[in-house]
């Protein structure tokens, strides 16, 4: 399909499947943001040809448990992504993967969606290298799964797109393997020369980025929250910006004076404004 | 031949788990321990090349920023002891199966090589451990014998070149696949002997009525003309088994019982089901007339309200004490897994939108010897909330809420009560989804995981008290993975009505599975050789009742049976058909073309005769206490906050994931810190509307110690009462009734059983009075009646409890109301009556006493309460609430302050109350349908006006204005005589609650 075919409607999809579970609140955040089509579609349907991602603009990796985690988060569903055909073709769901980023198109992971944009390589993909895993996310220092809001430090140099005119966020994070590592110094110097380090987990008093816990909830290496690709078009982030799309959802609603919408929503909002500027 | 790949993290990177295992060496074991090490290995059994192994470990079983690898080799070094733990022959080992998957996608799937994958892991410890320290890790803390082996392999032994030998845990056995025969013409000795040796379960008069059964000459003819002879096969006798066990037949609940009051009136009660719970439900109904919420009541795998008029929720609480007393992680992890699947398979299926979640454990700091056969609580404790996190949290169900209770005596049995609710549309392809049908002609299918010989006799093992031969067998593993693409395959097929009927496969299997869903159409044609099996070597007996996890089973119309299986396969979900759905009224398995089973439906539902019980009650007379007012208040509340069945529980419930979904409201920490102890949840099911579902429990089993009538009454009132403080309201309200007792069924070995049965009848008799009181219909339940625990001369039995959980409407979430103080100068309120009811509270419990007058409901004062709190509630007047439980008064207002970061100035003096003369008393007593409210002083006197009412009321609804909210962060209590009695700050306080479970 070619752009003129999409017509200058912004369409999202949400790949669900063999354990994933926030898809549902995650097309719901895509559709509050004024996306025009939102589809969650089952990895089988992707592998069956039935839908492809060449006809999307904002490609949703939700969070939960690829296969149970069970040979590290994401793994499994790494090695499924990275090596499964479509059926009755050649091609590889990998494939249709680098065209979509080739395409300049955006790519959100939140939690296990992060997890496997790191496994897979596509994060922080330095030097248009989509397949080498240089940074991993592994098990929380605390040795424990752990659900809690924390505060974010938004970093202004970064090129994410998604965090755009945000300067802090407020959100939960929901996970046990969420602690940031990178293979070797080289690799955080760059991160931090480059602008890749879109969010941090940061102290609730001064906002500045912490390695206390639990503010910091998994001893990320220099906070790392999130990281975002050169173009700033690939975000991934432990804490759930879908879990914070109305007021209700804020832990302290009952006691606090806050706005209708919840601080969430803006990273899909940023997604879906961009794609309507300069994608389509 | 087998290999090895062993995985490590990188020399100078954390081991966060081997950390972990190293604090509960030297926390829980007490032994002085050096680092802790963790390698993961992997043992696959089947031929590779070293080229496509390095793929394999390279790829998806190892991470390379972090980690390294060895093929056939061994990575353990710089260690003083080796321990290594794998899975024995048989045991789910969902980590195996998903490597084996990764493998065959990367390097493609052949039939021509057939492989499997089991995992296991090392723990290297250094240390100057000898071998018995060694070996009491592995067996206490890092090995359940049960269902995993072990090696110890000490420093001085180990050859690093050689490193381990691969170890396969095959399941092996006699290829030879049989049916057996067995005669029931034999005497009572004889029958007796064969309900034993198989873990049937049943009793002499129930093994008489099958003898009988065989012995009817048209029987015998009917039996003739499928090939089978007078003797009955071992396929029907399992299958009676399950189908007449306590677990799915609620024997006790549904038998004659003559009950002696103790005062000489004596009555008749035909079923405690039929008459108390089922009959209360039904006089509720009809009140309410059109305005009647329940949509489907006992006769489903769940009960079904009505949410709006679009959709239906659905309610189920379930318990799995017997195998989390054998497997904690194993047992609590099938326990949430499988309760999952009773909502998804009811009606025509409901998508899962929370779970909720109640342990009753031993104290975890229990230090006398422990009997033979009994894990100790804490490693209870820790395995069944890592089992159910898991569980929960891989389904990506939130667990809203639950609670955690502690009593020495459930040593004997947790209690690990698993809740799950679903949502369905009301209506779907123009059908209502609360009903069930089945034709004749209709597919029997079964979707999901394979049968293995996991949990079989599980529904006939938990109607037995925990033993020493209880089988190995009967504990399973949940795979919540397979479970979830299962449940995504079965919504979309659900939606696209590509089946007629659905129910789950639980206790009993396919037996109860389709022997119950059978009776909708009239009978059934199985035939269990088209079953998939995970291992040959399953006799048809061992397929028809094996409890294999994640099974559901439908009922489908051939013309859309392509469509399904075409879905299936797409979807990666296996679906098998097993036979058809018949009107022949007959319940026939065969196995191929032999029939294995052939009994008539009408003998298999209703051959069981009632049971003919009786109970006694004799109320138990106590020592009355004795003991002064204690010196220092402030001291004797912290006490208190610092208790077990009162402290936080945040660390347990920060485990838990409570917000997936997107719907949270209230969670279930809330206030200025995030860490005040939330009385119920509230969650929206639709993100796009502001409609909510409220979901709380009642629960206090210390109170059956006194009078199992009131200790019900109270789970009541306490479920209702969090649910109220919340926001919900008593017009859209369901329950749960869920009892555990403990064998009430007077014999040799239960002298008391007339006395255990009168608590649960006297429980039953609230169940039924307090239900209707308050017009909460229960709609779904659950017995566990075997809590008890007896080897040689030991015997346990836990307190008969209660669990009432209920479910409600919120019209508008924004409405809802969190217990934590808001603001400086709003006026702190207690609302209902205190009195002198100490009885079996937790303040008596500290001092070691029990006592004879525990909290008595008065549910028509409470329920002039409640309607008027919800009502002002309703109308925003509210600023918090907390209901007042455990720990009384002192414990609701120091929670109310300290979760809202703020001090309060409270006046005892005002407090409503009647027969209390201590200020102690006045503070700790557990008087029900109380709570402490805050209310803005604008507010004041439209929430007054509220809550007095008609002036024409003959019973006023008690309340009182006792205090204030300071800015200042001091907790401060003026005594009944004006004195100050005590004055803490809120951190120490907190502190003193936060402390015992961190």
């Amino acid at each position: 399909m070619t752009k003129a075919n999409i017509n200058k409607i912004v369409k999202s999809i949400v790949i669900t499947g063999n354990g994933t579970n926030c898809e549902v609140e995650m097309a719901h955040a895509c559709r509050l943001a004024g996306s025009d089509v939102v589809d969650i579609v089952h990895i089988s349907e992707l592998l069956h040809g039935e839908k492809r991602l060449d006809d999307y603009h904002f490609l949703n990796l939700p969070g939960g448990f690829l296969d149970g985690d069970d040979l590290g988060s994401a793994k499994a569903g790494a090695n499924r992504i990275r090596h499964a055909t479509i059926e009755g073709t050649e091609e590889k769901l990998y494939d249709q993967m680098t065209r979509f980023i080739r395409d300049g198109k955006l790519i959100l992971g939140v939690c296990n969606g992060f997890q496997l944009l790191v496994k897979l390589g596509l994060l922080p993909g330095f030097d248009g290298d989509y397949l080498t895993q240089t940074v991993t996310l592994s098990f929380n220092d605390s040795g424990r799964f752990e659900d809690r809001w924390v505060h974010l430090a938004v970093n202004s140099e970064s090129p994410c797109i998604y965090t755009e005119g945000t300067k802090c966020l407020y959100l939960p994070v929901r996970h046990g393997e969420g602690k940031f590592i990178v293979r070797d110094p080289s690799i955080l110097t760059r991160l931090h020369k480059e602008g890749r380090i879109a969010v941090q987990y940061s102290s609730d008093k001064d906002g500045s980025p912490t390695m206390d816990y639990p503010a910091n909830p998994n001893g990320a290496i220099d906070a790392i929250a999130g990281i975002c690709n050169d173009t700033g078009r690939i975000f991934g982030l432990m804490p759930h910006p879908e879990a914070y799309l109305h007021r209700t959802n804020h832990p302290r609603w009952t006691r606090e004076d806050l706005p209708e919408t919840g601080m969430g929503l803006i990273i899909f909002q940023n997604a879906i404004d961009f794609i309507r500027r300069q994608v389509i | 031949m087998a290999h090895r790949i062993e995985i490590g993290f990188k020399e100078g990177l954390g081991d966060a788990l081997g950390t972990k295992i190293k604090r509960r060496i030297s926390e829980h074991l007490h032994i002085p321990i050096g680092d802790v090490k963790t390698v993961d290995v992997y043992t696959i059994d089947g031929s590779f090349s070293y080229e496509e192994l390095t793929k394999v470990a390279a790829g998806p079983l190892s991470d390379a920023v972090i980690q390294h690898y060895v093929i056939d080799g061994a990575l353990a070094d710089n260690f003083d002891w080796l321990i290594e733990v794998g899975y024995r022959p048989g045991v789910t080992d969902n980590v195996g199966k998903t490597a084996r998957e990764a493998m065959e996608l990367l390097l493609g799937r052949s039939p021509d090589r057939t492989f499997n994958v089991h995992t296991s892991r090392q723990y290297l410890l250094r240390g100057t451990l000898g071998r018995e320290e060694a070996e009491r890790i592995a067996t206490n803390l890092l090995a359940n014998d049960l269902i995993e082996r072990y090696e110890v392999v000490p420093r001085q032994d180990w050859d690093t070149d050689k490193g381990m030998t691969p170890f396969v845990p095959r399941v092996t056995g006699a290829d030879l696949i049989r049916s057996e025969e067995i005669d029931l013409d034999v005497n009572e000795e004889a029958l007796s002997a064969i309900s034993n040796e198989r873990v049937l379960a049943l009793t002499l008069e129930e093994m008489q009525i099958l003898r009988d059964y065989l012995r009817d000459p048209t029987v015998r003819e009917e039996r003739k003309k499928v090939g089978l002879g007078a003797m009955i096969t071992d396929g029907e006798l399992e299958c009676l088994a399950q189908t007449w066990s306590e677990h799915c037949k609620h024997k006790i609940f549904n038998a004659i019982i003559i009950y002696d009051d103790g005062e000489g009136c004596t009555e008749t009660i035909n079923s405690l089901f039929k008459t108390c719970i089922k009959g209360s439900t039904q006089q509720i109904r009809e009140k309410m007339g059109a305005k009647d919420l329940c949509l489907s009541v006992f006769v489903d795998n769940a009960g079904i309200i009505r949410f709006n008029e679009n959709y239906s929720l659905v309610f189920k609480v379930e318990t799995h004490n017997s195998p989390s007393a054998l497997d904690p992680y194993g047992g609590a992890l099938t326990g949430i897994v499988g309760v999952n699947r009773d909502p998804f398979g009811t009606g025509y299926g409901a998508k899962l939108i929370f779970n909720t979640d109640v342990f009753c454990f031993a104290p975890p700091d229990y230090d006398k010897t422990l009997p033979k056969r009994i894990l100790h609580p804490r490693r209870i404790y820790e395995g069944v909330r890592e089992g159910v996190e898991h569980g929960g949290n891989k389904s990506g169900i939130p667990t809203i809420n639950g609670c955690l209770i502690f009593d020495e005596r459930f040593l004997g049995k947790p209690l690990v009560y698993c809740g799950t609710g679903g949502i369905m549309p009301a209506m779907i392809q123009g059908k209502p989804t609360h009903t069930k049908e089945i034709c004749p002609g209709d597919l029997i299918v079964m979707t999901g995981g394979r049968i293995g010989k996991d949990g079989i006799h599980g529904a006939t093992f938990s109607s037995e008290e925990l033993h020493e031969g209880s089988p190995v067998t009967a504990v399973q593993i949940g795979d919540p993975i397979t479970q979830k693409k299962m449940t995504d395959f079965l919504l979309k097929a659900r939606d696209l009505g590509l089946y007629r009927c659905i129910t789950d496969n639980g206790a009993g299997g396919l037996s109860s599975s389709v022997g119950e869903t059978a009776q909708l159409s009239g009978g059934c044609d199985l035939d269990l050789k088209c079953a998939p099996l995970k291992y040959p070597g399953l006799n048809p007996w061992e397929i028809l009742i094996s409890e294999s996890q994640e099974r559901m089973t439908l009922a489908i119309d051939p013309v859309r049976i392509d469509a399904f299986l075409a879905l299936a396969a797409k979807m990666d979900v296996e679906a098998t058909v097993l036979g058809k759905y018949t009107d022949s009224g007959v319940f026939h398995v065969r196995y191929g073309n032999s029939t294995v089973a052939y009994l008539r439906m009408d003998f298999l539902h209703n051959g069981l005769p009632q049971m003919n019980l009786r109970a006694r009650w004799s109320p138990p007379r106590r020592e009355e206490p004795v003991f002064p007012p204690p010196a220092d208040t402030g001291q004797a509340l912290k006490q208190m906050l610092s208790r077990l069945n009162i402290c936080s529980k945040e660390s347990v419930v920060r485990q838990y994931d409570h917000e997936v979904q997107g719907g949270s409201v209230v969670k279930p920490l809330v206030g200025a810190m995030n860490d005040g102890p939330s009385d119920a949840a509230v969650i929206r099911p639709l993100l796009d509307t502001y409609e909510g579902i409220v979901v709380a429990n009642g629960i206090c089993p210390r109170y059956s110690d006194i009078d199992a009538y009131h200790m019900a009454a109270c789970a009541i009132d306490e479920a209702v009462r969090n649910a109220i403080a919340t926001g919900a309201s008593l017009d859209h309200l369901a329950g749960l009734d869920n009892f555990c007792w403990c064998d009430p069924v007077q014999s040799e070995k239960t002298p008391d059983g007339e006395y255990k049965l009168a608590q649960l009848v006297r429980a039953n008799k609230a169940v039924y009075d307090y239900t209707i009181a308050y017009g909460v219909p229960c709609i779904s339940g659950k017995d566990s009646m075997k809590n008890d625990y007896a080897i040689d001369n030991t015997r346990i039995s836990i307190p008969p409890t209660l669990l009432f959980s209920v479910i409600g409407k919120i019209a508008d979430v924004r409405q809802a109301v969190t217990m934590d103080a808001k603001r400086a100068g709003d006026i702190v309120y207690v609302l209902g009556e205190t009195r002198n009811e100490m009885g079996a509270s937790e303040w008596y419990a500290l001092h070691g006493y029990v006592g004879n007058t525990c909290p008595r409901v008065d549910a028509e004062k409470a329920k002039r309460l409640y309607t008027a709190l919800a009502r002002a509630i309703g109308k925003g007047l509210v600023a918090s609430c907390h209901d007042c439980s455990d720990g009384g008064l002192g414990v609701a207002l120091a929670e109310t302050a300290f979760a809202g970061g703020l001090g309060m100035e409270i006046d005892l003096a005002m407090v409503p109350q009647e027969g209390i003369d201590r200020d102690d008393y006045l503070l700790f007593s557990e008087s029900q349908s109380r709570f402490v409210a805050t209310v803005s002083p604008d507010h004041q006197k439209e929430f007054e006006e509220i809550l007095r009412g008609e002036d024409s009321n003959p019973s006023p609804v008690a309340y009182a204005a006792v205090g204030e909210i300071t800015a200042s962060p001091f907790l401060s209590l003026r005594g009944t005589t004006r004195e100050i009695l005590m004055m803490e700050s809120i951190a120490d306080l907190k502190a003193a609650w936060q402390k015992t479970l961190s």
